[in-house]
């Protein structure tokens, strides 16, 4: 299990979602997922080994590390993306139980009429798999759920970091004086400067995600409400060439009586 | 001495350069000649080289970088003073921010299949051999497109020319010293710290720098190349555009 075939069951699921979430995923996946195994993880690669004590207290660099790293910031961002993606799946299990639903229906109906020849029900099959469903209904409160679960989980991430590091600046020196330290002690943080600028920079693509999420749900709002609106219209202009209609023929059938 | 067993290859895919090209190299399909040109020095000159080379030699940058003192700190003090960024990590985000431009390009084709999926089931074409040939047929560069892919140029140049002037911020003279004195707390005086592998790190540097401007000097060829194809066609059909007389009357009148 790695980033690859999480990135081949997140493009599965993309294609019903919309055009923002596939640049979303791009995004997701260039930005942060890329730049993380390509760049970051060497950056953190020797956090602990080069985290330097200025003593000769055995375990005291140890207790330090802990103190000032409970976790480390690849530990979180992997975290992070894995939780940003999942939502998405929700998705996918709804498409596959909906196609589920109605090859069974066809499956059913094609039995009892007894007309449908093999050939023809494995091509209606096919294009069930391969259809693309439209965003409306179940799927559309589903798809906004995993939007709002999405946004929740990125703000939160980002905020635990903010809180556990207090900022995104990593400090080059910081003061331990833990058991065993034999007193308050100066303790140096490898590379910390190439660390702020990593952190930053996955920050600024965790916030651009977040927009693209709100963008996309404000999309899917203003879609249902247009679509709710249009069909409110019908109905009217429905109602009205019907009124229309009635009034004619009783016209009509004066007419004639007259 | 105990023999230890050659280090078993990862059997694990990573997220790495690989599945970069393979997303990347999908827009190859609609690229001009130079772009396809760009594409390969890209990968070859740029990625690989990184990849195979670059990355052994910054690789004990920091282990290798020794200052005279025995100070604890002072070595990862002096080092983060000296080298904000790793160069390897500077090119590694550059490579990623100029090929993303060209995504541009691929996401303008798939809404331009889809809209053509659209006008074909609409005038009733629903046989799945014409949609396949959406699917497969080359796009020409031309209206949207074209101004798609010219924009997506312009950024990668943008890219590249902001990459080059942070380097030469950063790291002045692209040219890497084998000595540099530092004095930042905790070290007790100014002390000489050494750099490791200077000369293979400049050689790397000036051969990295050449090919990023070789990648420029073809995106802006693919741009007068695109500008000068658009102006031909103009020409061509100078008869319904006003834009095709004014410029052959411009060109008569020299």
């Amino acid at each position: 299990m790695s980033w690859p075939v999480l990135y081949a069951q997140l493009v599965g699921a993309n294609r019903h979602s919309t055009s923002l979430g596939k640049v979303w995923l791009s995004v997701l996946f260039i930005f942060r997922v890329m730049v993380l195994v390509v760049a970051a993880e060497s950056v953190w690669g020797d956090e602990q080994s080069d985290f330097t004590c200025n003593t000769l207290q055995p375990g005291c660099e140890n207790v330090c590390y802990d103190q000032f790293f409970p976790v480390s910031h690849i530990r979180l961002w992997c975290l992070q993306l894995v939780f940003v993606s999942t939502p998405t799946l929700l998705v996918a299990m709804y498409v596959s139980y909906r196609n589920h639903s109605d090859k069974k229906r066809l499956l059913q109906s094609s039995g009892r009429a007894g007309l449908l020849s093999n050939k023809g029900q494995e091509e209606d099959l096919e294009t069930l798999k391969k259809r693309r469903l439209p965003v409306a209904g179940a799927l559309w409160w589903t798809y906004a759920c995993s939007l709002v679960f999405r946004l929740l989980f990125e703000g939160g991430f980002m905020y635990a970091l903010y809180v556990v590091y207090d900022g995104f600046q990593m400090p080059r020196l910081v003061q331990c004086d833990q058991w065993p330290c034999p007193n308050l002690v100066d303790c140096f943080i490898s590379r910390p400067t190439e660390k702020t600028i990593f952190t930053v920079f996955m920050a600024t693509a965790s916030s651009i995600c977040m927009v693209l999420n709100m963008a996309e749900l404000s999309y899917l709002v203003a879609k249902a409400v247009t679509r709710s609106l249009c069909g409110q219209k019908e109905r009217k202009t429905c109602r009205k060439s019907s009124r229309v209609k009635t009034q004619n023929k009783t016209n009509q059938k004066l007419l004639v009586s007259a | 001495m105990p023999l230890t067993p050659p280090a078993e290859p990862d059997p694990e895919p990573k997220m790495n350069w690989a599945s970069f090209y393979a997303v990347i190299s999908g827009v190859n399909r609609h690229s001009t000649g130079i772009g396809r040109i760009w594409l390969s020095v890209l990968f070859i000159f740029r990625i690989l080289v990184l990849v195979v080379a670059a990355e052994s030699v910054w690789g004990d940058e920091k282990s290798g970088f020794i200052c005279n003192t025995q100070q604890p700190g002072c070595n990862s003090v002096c080092y983060d003073h000296f080298f904000p960024i790793s160069h390897i990590r500077l090119w590694a985000l550059q490579l990623i921010l100029v090929s993303t431009p060209a995504l541009l390009v691929a996401m303008h084709v798939a809404h331009r299949r889809h809209v053509d999926k659209r006008l074909y089931k609409l005038s009733g074409r629903t046989n799945p051999k014409d949609l396949e040939q959406i699917k497969t047929q080359k796009m020409k560069i031309t209206g949207a497109l074209w101004w798609t892919y010219v924009i997506s140029l312009l950024f990668r140049i943008v890219f590249e020319v902001t990459f080059m002037y942070l380097f030469y911020m950063i790291y002045p003279g692209y040219k890497m010293i084998r000595l540099v004195k530092c004095d930042s707390y905790p070290c007790p005086n100014t002390v000489d710290c050494f750099v490791s592998r200077p000369t293979e790190k400049t050689v790397f540097t000036v051969f990295m720098l050449a090919v990023s401007g070789v990648c420029i000097l073809l995106n802006i060829a693919e741009v007068f190349f695109l500008v000068g194809k658009a102006c031909g066609k103009h020409l061509h059909t100078a008869g319904d555009s006003t834009m095709g007389v004014w410029i052959q009357q411009k060109l008569c009148s020299y």
